[in-house]
């Protein structure tokens, strides 16, 4: 279980998150949702551990241990794992050595040229990583790169983006493969965060509890196609109302 | 040797080199005693062999070899080959073997060009001399170690390396020394000639200590179709080396293409380059550096010149810095003297972005493997025309020398 308190985390100095509350169980999936610049991927960074992400105030507390000021490797060998939005690319880093650091079992080498073959990236193996790829190439290298290291709590930033129609179903199966979504809801043990901007990966993928971000604070909370029939309904500006009803944190 | 070549080296006998720091040749000896030759070179010392093994120099299984030229201080002590049609011996033989030898002798370098070539000509100590015949292809690349054992020796060689026309020659040296800690001084002039329609691949291992004087004087002339390859490899300390091998690709369509690695330790004062003057009309070239020190200086430079049609030119050079202290200074030059030519260049000098480290973090590594990971990466050389076989040796090399990197 994810559990996040009253999180206030600053960058540079200026306060970006103003006391965020969220929590999530071992198989579930929530999804964020929120225009550019609320806060999003902040929250993702800072769950993830990124030192540029100060914790200003509250806690994260992972599996019952309090993570808050765990270092970034040290969370991510506990089971927290990160799909980037726009990795860097990393010179002379070839994407099989990314997925051989990634290994959960380091010695499962074997596993990689199957990941590459189920994320349709064998050709890449042998290429810098990220070095000259596409939008969707660099999502299903994310993707890749999480199946070898099987975390439990999976955070992805915007998977759908970049992608075009024909592979965002491959995308869609390849996140459910990584959220256990083939098995009962209390035979899993991994869970999900999504940040998404068109929710196309709904189509794609079941989610439970859907989240509006605003200003740095979780303004609203509910079925995440609602929530997204809303948005596309009336905007985020109406959500900005409902943060009025906040105590119910329904929408 | 002429007359002529002999006076203009005492000419130049106190003439600076315009690059690098001024090496005083009054500190060195060129005396060393005679060494007796040896029939069998696994017989050498187990020390001598393992130093010349880092190196890229195998003399207990040579059996991926075509041939072996060693010399150790002023002395070839070794030299034979396996393969009809290539020759592989001292230089000092040679040219009583062949008369017209002379003709290639300082054609590629200026005999005048510094106090350390009119060293070479006026106290010459041997080098080799390594040759394919027309048509002839080498099974396994040829080795040549050139190695110091006597303290405050200055070794002067001068090597003549042939590839006549259409044939192809792969050449793996190392040039180590088994001194600890005592001073050196390594001189050599290469001379490659590269026939119509020839190939040369050569990868050059350094190997020296921190009070180590090198001075390196190259120059390969290729004709039509030809083709010079050539890698180097130095990430061991050295007190100071500079050197600025010139390829002149004067034939329709030759080739030049230069990687190096360098690592420079605190201590080391590297300034190494590489110059291609592409004179001859569709010819090309690829100069790549990769440089990275732990608190030494590089100086990484790179020349191209474009003196024909349709030619091409890239000069890459990158520069890591891993600690506070240090410098890469690199220095990439073009010039063009017509129209229609295509040069460009690419340089970088930094640190090891963080980005890139947390990236890896992510993924669970530790700072330290993460940026392991990385420097791995900067260094990692897959040269297109080297056989599989120098391609892995290059990277075993490259890949043992990270152990003191890191």
């Amino acid at each position: 279980m994810l559990e996040i308190t009253d999180l206030k985390v600053a960058i540079e100095g200026k306060e970006i998150l103003h006391g965020v509350n969220l929590s999530i169980k071992s198989g579930e999936t929530s999804v964020l949702f929120g225009p550019n610049g609320s806060g999003k991927t902040t929250l993702l960074m800072t769950i993830m551990g990124f030192p540029r992400y100060r914790v200003t105030g509250g806690s994260i507390s992972y599996q019952g241990k309090d993570v808050t000021h765990a270092t970034l490797d040290e969370r991510a060998r506990l089971g927290i794992g990160i799909s980037f939005q726009r990795p860097p690319v990393v010179r002379g880093v070839k994407t099989r050595d990314m997925v051989l650091a990634s290994l959960k079992d380091k010695n499962q080498t074997e596993m990689v040229n199957s990941l590459a073959g189920k994320t349709d990236l064998l050709d890449f193996l042998d290429r810098d990583i990220n070095h000259g790829f596409s939008g969707g190439e660099i999502k299903r290298s994310e993707l890749m790169q999480l199946l070898a290291q099987q975390p439990e709590m999976v955070l992805l930033d915007e998977p759908e983006s970049g992608v075009d129609l024909e592979n965002i179903s491959l995308i869609g199966r390849l996140i459910n493969e990584l959220l256990q979504k083939s098995s009962p809801m209390h035979g899993r043990n991994s869970m999900g965060l999504i940040i998404t901007h068109t929710g196309h990966i709904l189509e794609y993928v079941n989610a439970r509890n859907g989240y509006i971000m605003l200003d740095g604070i979780i303004s609203c909370q509910g079925d995440p196609r609602e929530i997204l029939n809303e948005i596309k309904a009336r905007g985020y500006e109406q959500c900005a109302k409902c943060t009025f009803r906040s105590a119910q944190n329904v929408c | 040797m002429s007359v002529n070549n002999k006076e203009k080296a005492k000419s130049a006998a106190n003439k600076p080199a315009i690059m690098g720091e001024d090496v005083d040749l009054t500190k060195f000896t060129r005396e060393a005693a005679p060494l007796k030759y040896q029939t069998d070179p696994s017989k050498l010392s187990v020390a001598t062999k393992k130093k010349m093994l880092e190196a890229g120099v195998m003399l207990d299984n040579p059996d991926q070899r075509t041939g072996t030229f060693i010399q150790i201080d002023n002395t070839p002590v070794h030299s034979s080959v396996k393969q009809e049609g290539v020759e592989v011996m001292p230089v000092s033989q040679a040219i009583q073997k062949y008369d017209w030898l002379g003709d290639y002798y300082w054609k590629a370098v200026n005999v005048d060009t510094d106090k350390y070539t009119a060293s070479v000509e006026l106290g010459q100590n041997d080098g080799y001399f390594i040759r394919t015949t027309p048509g002839t292809k080498t099974d396994f690349p040829v080795q040549a170690c050139l190695y110091l054992s006597k303290a405050k020796l200055a070794q002067n060689v001068h090597n003549i390396i042939i590839a006549e026309e259409n044939s192809e020659l792969h050449i793996i040296t190392g040039c180590t020394t088994a001194l600890g800690n005592e001073p050196g001084m390594h001189l050599g002039v290469s001379e490659f000639y590269i026939k119509k329609g020839a190939k040369i691949t050569f990868t050059m291992i350094h190997g020296w200590n921190p009070e180590f004087a090198v001075r390196p004087r190259t120059a390969a002339i290729i004709e039509d179709n030809g083709l010079f390859l050539s890698n180097y490899v130095l990430m061991k300390p050295v007190k100071t080396i500079q050197m600025n091998p010139i390829a002149r690709c004067n034939g329709e369509n030759a080739t030049a293409r230069f990687n190096s690695v360098l690592v420079s330790t605190p201590g080391s004062n590297m300034d190494v380059g590489s110059r291609v003057y592409l004179n001859g009309k569709g010819s090309r070239t690829e100069i790549i550096s990769r440089a990275i020190t732990t608190g030494g200086y590089i100086t990484a430079r790179g020349y191209i010149e474009g003196n024909a049609p349709e030619v091409k030119g890239h000069l890459e050079c990158r520069g890591l810095l891993l600690e506070n202290k240090g410098a890469i200074h690199a220095i990439p030059e073009l010039k063009g003297t017509l129209p229609g030519i295509d040069l460009y260049h690419e340089a970088a000098v930094g640190k090891i972005a963080e980005e890139e480290v947390e990236y890896l973090m992510a993924r669970g590594l530790t700072r330290e493997e993460a940026t392991a990971t990385i420097v791995r990466g900067f260094l990692r050389v897959d040269i297109e025309g080297l056989p599989q076989m120098l391609n892995e040796e290059l990277k075993r090399a490259i890949k043992d020398s990270e152990k003191d990197l890191m």
